[in-house]
């Protein structure tokens, strides 16, 4: 039991645990204490995370059953450099770059709750470039495969024809999801430069803003272990 | 009592969690970020080594999905600060996704019957 400061109200400590499940539950209160827009979009996230699931289940279900023989993605996506021959890597850059946002953004949400106004702005402005650099590169990369490799979604000269129309439905999906995420995060930087956050009195946006981008970069994660490298 | 409970400023003699859900957010040592930043360089330069080097059959899948279940509980726990919430918002988010184990598996069985089958009236 501690004595509330300011109230004086008698108050027992805040249970752990199970026990804490139960009483975050059962009270008359919200369950989460956390801010509404970020229960929210860890709620979005998990719906999200089925959506993807379903594509990557449904491409593994695709790659089990055909009988036609899978495109090797290491092939498929090698890149020549100065002669020299290099097995996807596009797809290796594409990944760091991805990684190096996700810590961008860790550092911005941190400098956010410092109330630094223009290191959390930079922090989201460089994420959403290396976001735009990744969308640029994935561009060239579907070019490349469209036009040079001649794979569309119903056909390619390599293999199971399933090939391109899963890497089109996931790799675009995540794409459009990254393209959201860059308009997200411009919108949050501008507002954080403008002093907007300031006033209302929380940077909680800029967390929760941060939670979408590193979801983003977790689904690529099993993008390029199950899609790439597989 | 039950009143007395949710008194969130009477948590934040007790908890850090509940320290920092009190002023509304997640606030902790940047070397920490910059750790698992490293962290997750190093397992995704590994996994594309796996590739690079070739290596095939079942050390390629395990090295794969090992690389990549560190670095999405990296990515969850520390970045998305899944760590340091309340077990009830952490049952919301790491138990539904459990049910996709059983999707995954279904399909699996299925494609695998879908090969077979094709094999046998297709392929003679």
């Amino acid at each position: 039991m501690t004595e509330h400061a300011s109230t004086g109200v008698q108050t027992p400590q805040v249970l752990e645990g199970l026990q804490g499940v139960s009483a975050d539950w059962s009270a008359d209160k919200q369950a989460f204490p956390v801010p509404w827009g970020k229960a929210m979009m860890w709620i979005f996230l998990l719906s999200d995370t089925f959506i993807f699931t379903c594509f990557l289940t449904s491409y593994m279900n695709v790659r089990i059953s055909t009988t036609e023989i899978w495109p090797n993605p290491s092939e498929v996506f090698a890149l020549t450099v100065g002669g020299h021959h290099i097995p996807l890597l596009l797809i290796a850059i594409m990944t760091m770059i991805l990684i190096t946002s996700s810590g961008t953004m860790a550092m911005a949400v941190n400098f956010g709750y410092q109330r630094d106004r223009r290191k959390t702005a930079a922090l989201l402005f460089a994420t959403a470039a290396l976001g735009v650099s990744f969308v640029g590169m994935q561009a060239f990369e579907w070019t490349k495969l469209i036009v040079e490799e001649g794979v569309r979604p119903w056909g390619n000269p390599m293999g199971a024809a399933q090939f391109g129309s899963s890497f089109f439905m996931i790799t675009g999906f995540h794409g459009l999801h990254v393209t959201g995420g860059v308009i997200y995060l411009s919108v949050v930087a501008l507002r954080v430069l403008s002093g907007f956050y300031d006033r209302k009195g929380t940077y909680e946006t800029v967390e929760v803003a941060g939670l979408y981008w590193h979801f983003v970069d977790l689904v690529w994660v099993f993008i390029f272990a199950l899609f790439y490298l597989w | 009592m039950n009143q007395a409970i949710i008194d969130i400023p009477a948590a934040e003699a007790h908890s850090a969690p509940a320290r920092s859900a009190a002023h509304g957010g997640q606030q902790h040592p940047i070397r920490i970020y910059l750790w698992i930043w490293l962290l997750l360089f190093v397992f995704s330069v590994c996994s594309y080594m796996v590739d690079y080097f070739q290596l095939q059959g079942a050390l390629r899948w395990t090295l794969i999905l090992v690389f990549m279940m560190l670095k999405a509980g990296f990515i969850v726990s520390i970045f998305m600060h899944v760590a340091w919430e309340r077990l009830a918002l952490k049952l919301v988010i790491l138990v539904p996704p459990l049910t996709l184990l059983v999707l995954i598996a279904l399909m699996a069985i299925e494609g695998d019957y879908t090969f077979l089958t094709r094999i046998a009236s297709f392929v003679r």
